[in-house]
C-alpha cells in the first residue's frame, strides 16, 4: 500500500532527517520527496510505500503523530486512495 | 503522480472545511426473526443485529484513521417493524423498540432506524399497533428512530395516517417534554420515502433491499462553499460548473469509504446518498452558501432557485462519480442543524411557509423546525398534509420532522443538542385546518400516477 506522508510547520533543522530515521526503522520505503518554504514555513509531501512494514497502520499514524509534538511541526500519513479518488478518473 | 498541491487541496477540505462523510449506514433485514412469540422475535434480532454490525464501528474507525477523513456516524437500519413484528399476538411493540436500543448500544452505533410503517394507502392491524406505540418506544429508547410513510405518488395520501401523526407528535412531545420534547427529532412522516437511505431519523431498511447492505451518506456543504467563495460574482454557469465539480469530488470520497467498508465487511456495497447535510458548526452550512451565491440571508427572495441550483448540481456532479447512486439525494435544509438558517429565522428572514416553498426543490422536507408547544395536533397534520402533497405531486421524497416543544412559545430557543444542534422557536399561521383534517379518508392518486 502507498501512503502519502506531509509534513507542515515553522522551518528548522532536522526535520527531514527525524522523519526519515522514523521511516527507515519502521522499514517504510520512500518513493518520492517534494518540498518548499515559504515564509519561514516546511512544507512536504512524501509518497511512501507501507507494504515492507511489519506495524499496524495506527501504529505508524501515532508514531508518526509523537514524532509531530517532538520536532513542533504537522504530520499526516494517509492512504494514497483518498487522493487518486479524488484528482483521478 | 499525484502533486502536492492536490494533497494540500484535499487536505484543505478535510482541516479547514468540515469535509467528512456523514454516515455508514448498514442495513439488515429483520425478515428472517420474524416469530408468533415476542420474546423469541426479540432475542433472534438482538442476535442478529449484534452479529452482523459488530465490527462496524471500529471498521468505519479504522478507514477513517488511514484516509484521513471524519467519518462522523455509524449507523443502522433494519425492516420495517410492523412488518417483523405482524405475526405476533401482543398489541404493543416497545419491547422490540428497546431491543433495538439494546442493540444499537452494544454494537456502538449512535442511531438505528426501522420502527417504521409504510401506510400510505392503508393500515394492516400491525401498523396500527406500531403507530401507537411510536410515542412510548421513543420516550423510552435513546437511539430507535421511527419513520412512518403516510403517501406516494403511486398511491394518494392517507388522510387518516396524517391525522394520527398530529396526535402522536403531540403525544410523544408531551411525554419527553423534560428534555426539550426530543422524541419528536427522532421521528419522521415521509411521503414517498425510499429503502436505501442512509441518513437518521428516517432510515429503514426497505423490503427490495438484500440480506445486509452498506449505504454510505456524504456531506460537505463547507466545501461547496469555499469553492464558490472563489467564484464571487461570476455568472450562473460558472456557479453551476463549480458546484458539479467539488460534487464530484465529495462523491468519490464517499465512494472510496463504501467500498473499503464493504470490502473489511464482507457486506455489499448499496447505495452513496450525495447528500450536503450541514451542522451546526460555522462552515458547515447550506445558508453560507446561498449567502455565497448572492442572498444577505437565507429565505431571501431567490433562495428557493438557488436552492435548486444547488440541488441539481450536487446530483449532476455526484451521478459520475458513484456507482450507485440512491437514498435522498440533495441538499438538506434542517433548521436546528444549520446554524445559517438558524440565524436566518432568528433575524425573521426565514419562515415557515418559505421553507415549505424551499422543500419543493431541496432532497427531503421540513427538519428539525421547533414549533410553539401550543400548535394543536390538527394544524400539525395539516403542515404534514401541505408537505406530503408536493412530495406526491412532484414525485419526490418529502419528510416532515417537526417539534412542538411543550413550554415554549414564539421567543424561546430550544437547545437539542450535539448534532440536533439548537433552534428559536418558529411561528405557525393560527388558523384553523381542523374541519379538514378530521374529513378522513384518502386522498386519490395523482392523475400522473396512471403511466401504464
Amino acid at each position: 500500500m502507498k501512503g502519502i506522508i506531509t509534513v507542515i510547520g515553522k522551518d528548522k533543522v532536522g526535520i527531514i532527517a527525524k522523519v526519515c530515521t522514523y521511516l527507515a526503522d519502521e522499514k517504510i520505503n520512500i518513493l518520492d520527496i517534494s518540498q518548499t518554504i515559504v515564509n519561514g514555513y516546511f512544507n512536504m509531501m512524501m509518497i511512501v510505500d507501507i507494504s515492507g512494514t511489519s506495524d499496524k497502520f495506527e501504529n505508524i499514524t501515532s508514531g508518526l503523530e509523537s514524532l509531530a509534538s517532538e520536532i513542533g511541526v504537522d504530520i499526516r500519513l494517509q492512504n494514497e486512495d483518498i487522493f487518486n479518488c479524488m484528482h483521478r478518473i | 503522480m499525484i502533486s502536492r498541491l492536490e494533497v494540500q487541496q484535499t487536505n484543505k477540505m478535510i482541516q479547514e472545511n468540515n469535509l467528512d462523510v456523514r454516515t455508514i449506514t448498514m442495513g439488515i433485514s429483520l425478515i428472517d426473526c420474524i416469530d408468533s412469540d415476542i420474546k423469541k422475535l426479540n432475542d433472534k434480532v438482538y442476535d442478529k443485529i449484534t452479529k452482523n454490525a459488530e465490527s462496524l464501528v471500529s471498521t468505519g474507525n479504522d478507514i477513517e484513521r488511514e484516509l484521513g477523513i471524519p467519518i462522523v456516524n455509524k449507523r443502522i437500519s433494519v425492516t420495517p417493524i410492523s412488518l417483523i413484528a405482524a405475526s405476533c399476538q401482543n398489541s404493543s411493540y416497545v419491547s422490540i423498540a428497546k431491543t433495538l436500543d439494546k442493540a444499537a448500544k452494544e454494537v456502538g452505533v449512535n442511531f438505528i432506524g426501522g420502527y417504521s410503517a409504510l401506510i400510505q394507502k392503508g393500515s394492516t392491524k400491525s401498523d396500527i399497533n406500531l403507530v401507537r406505540s411510536i410515542p412510548e418506544a421513543l420516550s423510552e429508547t435513546q437511539r430507535v428512530c421511527s419513520s412512518v410513510n403516510v403517501g406516494s405518488s403511486k398511491n394518494g395520501i392517507n388522510m387518516n395516517a396524517v391525522k394520527k401523526m398530529g396526535e402522536i407528535i403531540k403525544e410523544m412531545a408531551f411525554m419527553t417534554k423534560s428534555e426539550q420534547s426530543i422524541a419528536c427529532a427522532k421521528f419522521v412522516v415521509f411521503c414517498n420515502a425510499v429503502g436505501d437511505n442512509p441518513f437518521m431519523a428516517g432510515a429503514f431498511h426497505g423490503i427490495e433491499e438484500r440480506e445486509t447492505v452498506i449505504n454510505v451518506g456524504v456531506s460537505g456543504p463547507g466545501v461547496v462553499k469555499r469553492a464558490l467563495k472563489s467564484v464571487r460574482g461570476a455568472d450562473f454557469e460558472t456557479l453551476c460548473e463549480t458546484i458539479k465539480k467539488t460534487a464530484f469530488k465529495i462523491t468519490r470520497v464517499g465512494q472510496l469509504v463504501a467500498q473499503e467498508a464493504s470490502k473489511r465487511l464482507g457486506v455489499p456495497f448499496g447505495i452513496i446518498d450525495l447528500s450536503l447535510a450541514p451542522t451546526p458548526a460555522v462552515g458547515d452550512s447550506i445558508a453560507e452558501i446561498f449567502n455565497e451565491m448572492g442572498l444577505e440571508q437565507a429565505g431571501a427572495p431567490g433562495t428557493t432557485a438557488a436552492l435548486a441550483i444547488l440541488n441539481d448540481n450536487v446530483k449532476k456532479g455526484g451521478v459520475m462519480a458513484s456507482s450507485y447512486v440512491g437514498g435522498l439525494s440533495g441538499a438538506f435544509i434542517p433548521v436546528s442543524e444549520d446554524h445559517g438558517m438558524i440565524e436566518a429565522v432568528k433575524m425573521g428572514a426565514l419562515t415557515l411557509e418559505k421553507l415549505e416553498a424551499m422543500t419543493c426543490v431541496c432532497s427531503v422536507g421540513l427538519d428539525m423546525l421547533a414549533i410553539p408547544g401550543s400548535v394543536s395536533a390538527e394544524t400539525i397534520s395539516g403542515i404534514i398534509a401541505d408537505e406530503m402533497a408536493i412530495g406526491m405531486i412532484n414525485n419526490k421524497t418529502t419528510a416532515v420532522r417537526i417539534i412542538p416543544v411543550i413550554g415554549k412559545e414564539v421567543g424561546d430557543t430550544v437547545e437539542f443538542g450535539g448534532l440536533l444542534g439548537y433552534a428559536p422557536i418558529m411561528p405557525v399561521n393560527k388558523f384553523s385546518c381542523d374541519a379538514f383534517i378530521k374529513r378522513g379518508g384518502r386522498i386519490p392518486a395523482p392523475i400522473h400516477s396512471f403511466k401504464n
